[in-house]
């Protein structure tokens, strides 16, 4: 048992535990910091396999600013848990066995299949944070400048729409 | 072209303008009938057979001048199936130019005759527009009759043979809407009628005999026919001519089909001259002619040919000799000098049978159409008392009849123009000599020839008749002697009856000559019935002489009486002495009956008291239209009704139609086609497509919910399976 | 040193796909599924990482970086459409949203 393997496996119950109990949670703001959670625990994954600009955007952009959106929209809508109904009582549990076999299947094909020669670079390798932000820098910027632009326009019509959205109502609401 | 040169070739090319000419006569007065004056009618009519007349001459002097050599004028192929081989060629031959001859003199005249009488009839029976017709069908006989004698195969013949008798039946019931007397009535037309189904039983045996020719000889035609006759078995031409027979039976109106003849008295005067005296009825003698070398080849037939002429003969004298109308008096004469006529083929004796056949169509002609002069003028003296006296006239009737039968009454009460009133009831004529003297010559001319007092025509054919009987047949000359006695007997009667006494009616004595477009033809067939006998004389025999060329004469053999063998150039004084002395005995009979103390107005016959029962035999036809009635036509007519009725409309109708045939169709179509394959199997089939369709939709629907978490479910649950099934690839 | 085989990044991946996906299935709340579905895009970006630097290419890293800028995108418009459903239908359960019924 190496130091790696023992750091993997107590993040991986932290992710599955806090992906689990924000599954599980009946409290709306509950979820959100389990998620935020597991976010960081995957944002560490990252940094172990040698990908730290993506942990650093990672924690940034998703449990930054996404997971704080959801709390404002959490707190706009109320965080109340929902009335208990019987609707579709079958779905559950039918629900969680797929679920099951999903994850068998899945597991199954990646392992088998996908076959991936080596082991993870070393951590001293890339715990240079200049190095592979360079590298990414570079890569980036020459071989994927297309659909970085593109994603940039994405980000922008993405920001639009949603004002666009609440925009309208309000004007329908006037006229 | 030279003269000479048409002599060779001779005018054998006009044929077919024997029959042309009379069709397109018959054409142009139907086409443009309507837009002509009655005139112009009867002068294309006229002009039409006339010309058929001419084309006759020529064709007889072209016969003549080839030495009587015989020609085939091939004009139309016809039928050709198989073996049989029917053309329409015309044959000119010395026998068929005397019957042309006959049929087209005599036709012309009666033609012209005729726009006389039908002028006054159409007035007298108040229909002007049927003038017209009769022309129409004058034409159409005459063009008829010359296919039957011009007919070169006896296919050829019948077909003429057929027309004539549709021409016949068209002109008998002319007036069809009435009887005699002009009231309305279904007589004229059931006489029509009788003629043509009684002519049809003839025409049935004329085709069983032309069936078993044709199975005998191979062909109709007159030349192979004949040539053939030795190979054959006599067992068939017995049977051929024994059915030929009934063909002439029918329509020359021998025993026992001749019933339709006295009751054909019904259509006009002229028709019943031409047709039923001159033309017509001798087709069956000229059939038995053409069919010479047939019969002379089977004995027996001749036998029963000859007999059969010779009965009726005497039959139909006895009738005429007891009946009241002219023109009954004139039928039954008729059909008595037919069995003359048939009798003496039947012997033998064609130049005989052919030259009373002549000189009877001369005489008769005239008596008929004189007959028909005689009831115009009673008709003319009736309408002339009815304008002058208008309603007083009944009176001046009762005067003159005592009301002995029912037709008195109906003219009492009944009195309008020629209504009712009998004008060809010689009871009701008499002393028509001093009112009408021309007919009464006409007809004393006829009487005398019919008579056979010499030298009329009449005289010269029956004594040759009545020769060959002697010799050959003498149980057929006393038959035919006693008829010839007979004849001039009734003849007598007539003349006396109708042209002298005192008028037994109003009408008689105002009786009117008839104008000269009705006399003048009667004078030229009285020169004719004069000097007719001119045809044939004693030692010139130039009938014998023409005929022989066609017809070949058998000379009887065997032993006869010495007093009959004497020959005056073929004339036997003995027979012709007891031939006038019987004839000029029978008149005086007659004088003395009826002559010498004329009849009053509503006495009865003087011979009804003598004779008794026979007389009242005599007088109602021996009652042999009653027994056809009894024997043939009740039963048939029963069975008809019973056929119609019960098997045609009871049976196949209601039941094999109604019932089986339509019940079944209507179950099929409506219980098992409708209810059970249509309504229960295929619309069920068809509804329950829609109703399984919206079922299975039904429950369809229910997956959509509108539950995002069961399309996300089902979502899942499709990409499980696929990834199971790619793993388990 | 022994390193951490790449199959336990990918069982991880898998198994935190796998919650993110039965989070989307059972729970009734909209912002909950939203955010189930943003687990689950992590748990792909987990994968692809982990493949990236098992064959050491940078590709897998670009693409990611390009996920979660997608990512962003999509919460934002997502959650200004869910405010828009709340608005309508005063609720963000989305068992009420089923006028799609047929």
């Amino acid at each position: 048992m190496t130091l790696d393997l023992a750091l993997f496996l107590v993040l991986a119950l932290v992710a599955v535990a806090t992906a689990i109990g924000m599954l599980l949670s009946q409290n709306a703001v509950y979820s959100a910091l389990f998620l935020v959670l597991n976010f960081t625990t995957v944002a560490i994954f990252y940094l172990l396999l040698g990908a730290p600009f993506i942990a650093m955007s990672q924690i940034t952009v998703y449990a930054g600013a996404i997971m704080v959106l959801f709390l404002f929209v959490i707190m706009l809508l109320g965080a109340d848990a929902l009335p208990k109904t019987q609707v579709l009582p079958w779905q559950r549990p039918l629900a969680i066995f797929l679920a099951v076999i999903l994850a068998a299947e899945g597991t199954y094909l990646l392992v088998t299949k996908a076959r991936p020669t080596g082991n993870i670079l070393q951590p001293e390798v890339t715990v240079n944070t200049m190095d592979n932000l360079r590298e990414m820098g570079i890569v980036l910027f020459n071989q994927y400048l297309l659909p970085f632009e593109v994603t940039s326009i994405l980000l922008l019509v993405a920001m639009v729409g949603a004002i666009t959205l609440n925009r309208r109502e309000k004007r329908e609401r006037k006229s | 072209m030279h003269l000479s040169e048409t002599v060779n070739i001779g005018f054998f090319f006009l044929a077919p303008w024997l029959v042309f000419f009379p069709v397109i006569g018959l054409l142009i007065n139907m086409i443009f009938g309507h837009r002509f004056s009655e005139t112009v009618i009867g002068i294309v009519a006229s002009l039409a057979s006339g010309a058929a007349f001419v084309v006759s001459v020529l064709l007889a002097w072209s016969v003549a001048a080839g030495g009587g050599e015989a020609m085939s004028v091939p004009f139309a192929q016809w039928i050709h199936i198989g073996a049989l081989n029917l053309d329409w060629t015309f044959r000119v031959d010395s026998l068929s130019a005397t019957m042309m001859l006959v049929v087209s003199g005599v036709g012309t005249l009666i033609h012209i005759y005729a726009i006389g009488y039908m002028h006054e009839d159409v007035r007298f029976k108040n229909d002007v527009g049927r003038f017209q017709r009769f022309f129409i069908f004058l034409n159409l006989f005459i063009a008829a009759m010359m296919i039957l004698v011009s007919g070169d195969s006896y296919m050829m013949l019948f077909v003429g043979w057929e027309g004539v008798g549709l021409c016949s039946f068209l002109l008998i019931g002319f007036w069809y809407e009435m009887d005699t007397l002009g009231r309305s009535s279904w007589a004229n037309s059931n006489a029509a009628k009788k003629a043509f189904i009684v002519n049809r039983v003839g025409d049935f045996g004329f085709l069983i005999a032309g069936f078993i020719m044709f199975y005998a000889f191979g062909s109709f035609q007159f030349d192979e026919v004949f040539k053939q006759v030795h190979n054959i078995a006599p067992a068939t031409i017995v049977a051929i001519t024994l059915f030929m027979l009934v063909g002439v039976a029918g329509k020359s109106a021998q025993l026992p089909l001749y019933v339709w003849l006295p009751d054909a008295m019904a259509g006009p005067t002229p028709v019943s001259a031409l047709i039923h005296a001159a033309t017509m009825v001798t087709a069956g003698v000229y059939l038995v002619t053409r069919s010479a070398p047939l019969y002379s080849a089977v004995p027996q037939a001749q036998n029963i040919v000859a007999m059969v002429g010779a009965v009726t003969a005497l039959f139909a004298a006895t009738i005429a000799a007891g009946q009241y109308d002219i023109k009954k008096v004139l039928a039954y004469s008729t059909i008595s000098q037919l069995g003359f006529m048939v009798a003496a083929v039947g012997m033998g004796a064609y130049v005989a049978g052919m030259f009373h056949l002549i000189t009877h169509a001369f005489f008769k002609a005239l008596l008929f159409l004189s007959a028909g002069s005689v009831i115009l003028g009673m008709e003319r003296g009736h309408h002339h008392l009815a304008h002058a006296h208008g309603h007083d006239d009944h009176k001046t009737k009762q005067k003159f009849k005592k009301g002995k039968h029912a037709e008195s009454k109906e003219e009492h009460h009944e009195e309008e123009h020629g209504e009712v009133f009998d004008p060809g009831d010689m009871r009701n004529m008499g002393g028509l000599r001093k009112t009408m003297p021309v007919t009464f010559w006409l007809y004393m001319i006829g009487t005398l020839a019919l008579a056979g007092i010499f030298p009329f025509a009449g005289f010269w054919s029956k004594d040759e008749i009545l020769l060959d009987a002697a010799k050959a047949y003498p149980v057929a000359y006393y038959l035919l002697a006693v008829a010839a006695f007979f004849t001039a007997f009734y003849m007598g009667r007539q003349i006396w009856m109708v042209f002298f006494g005192e008028a037994r009616h109003a009408a008689a004595a105002h009786a009117e000559e008839s104008p000269r477009v009705m006399t003048v033809p009667l004078m030229v067939l009285a020169a004719l019935s004069v000097l007719g006998g001119a045809l044939n004389l004693p030692g010139v025999h130039t009938l014998t002489n023409w005929l022989e060329h066609t017809v070949t004469l058998v000379e009887h053999e065997g032993q006869v009486a010495s007093w009959l063998d004497v020959s005056w150039g073929g004339l036997n004084p003995y027979v012709a002495l007891l031939s006038t002395v019987l004839a000029l005995l029978a008149i005086y009979f007659s004088w003395l009956i009826y002559g010498r103390n004329p009849l009053k107005a509503g006495q009865i016959d003087p011979l009804k008291k003598p004779l008794g029962a026979i007389f009242t035999g005599m007088e109602n036809k021996w009652y042999v239209d009653e027994i056809y009635q009894a024997i043939i036509l009740t039963p048939y007519t029963k069975i008809s009704y019973f056929l119609a009725d019960v098997i045609d409309w009871k049976f196949w109708h209601d039941f094999v139609h109604e019932t089986v045939i339509a019940g079944t169709y209507n179950w099929i179509s409506n219980i098992a086609l409708n209810d059970y394959a249509d309504q229960k199997g295929i619309d069920a089939f068809a509804n329950w497509l829609g109703t399984a369709t919206q079922s299975f939709s039904a429950t369809l629907r229910k997956v959509q919910n509108g539950f995002v978490r069961s399309y996300a479910l089902s979502v899942l649950l499709g990409v499980v399976f696929i990834i199971g099934y790619l793993i388990l690839k | 040193m022994i390193s951490v085989p790449v199959n336990y990044y990918i069982i991880l991946s898998a198994i935190l796909f796998t919650i993110g996906v039965t989070g989307v299935l059972i729970r009734r709340n909209a912002l909950i599924i939203f955010m189930s579905i943003e687990l689950m895009l992590n748990a792909s970006n987990l994968a692809i990482v982990a493949f990236s630097s098992a064959i050491k290419s940078f590709s897998g890293q670009i693409f990611v970086f390009f996920v979660i800028a997608v990512a962003a995108a999509e919460v934002a418009v997502g959650l200004a459409l869910i405010v828009e459903i709340f608005k309508s239908k005063r609720s963000i359960d989305v068992d009420q949203m089923s006028s799609l019924k047929g």
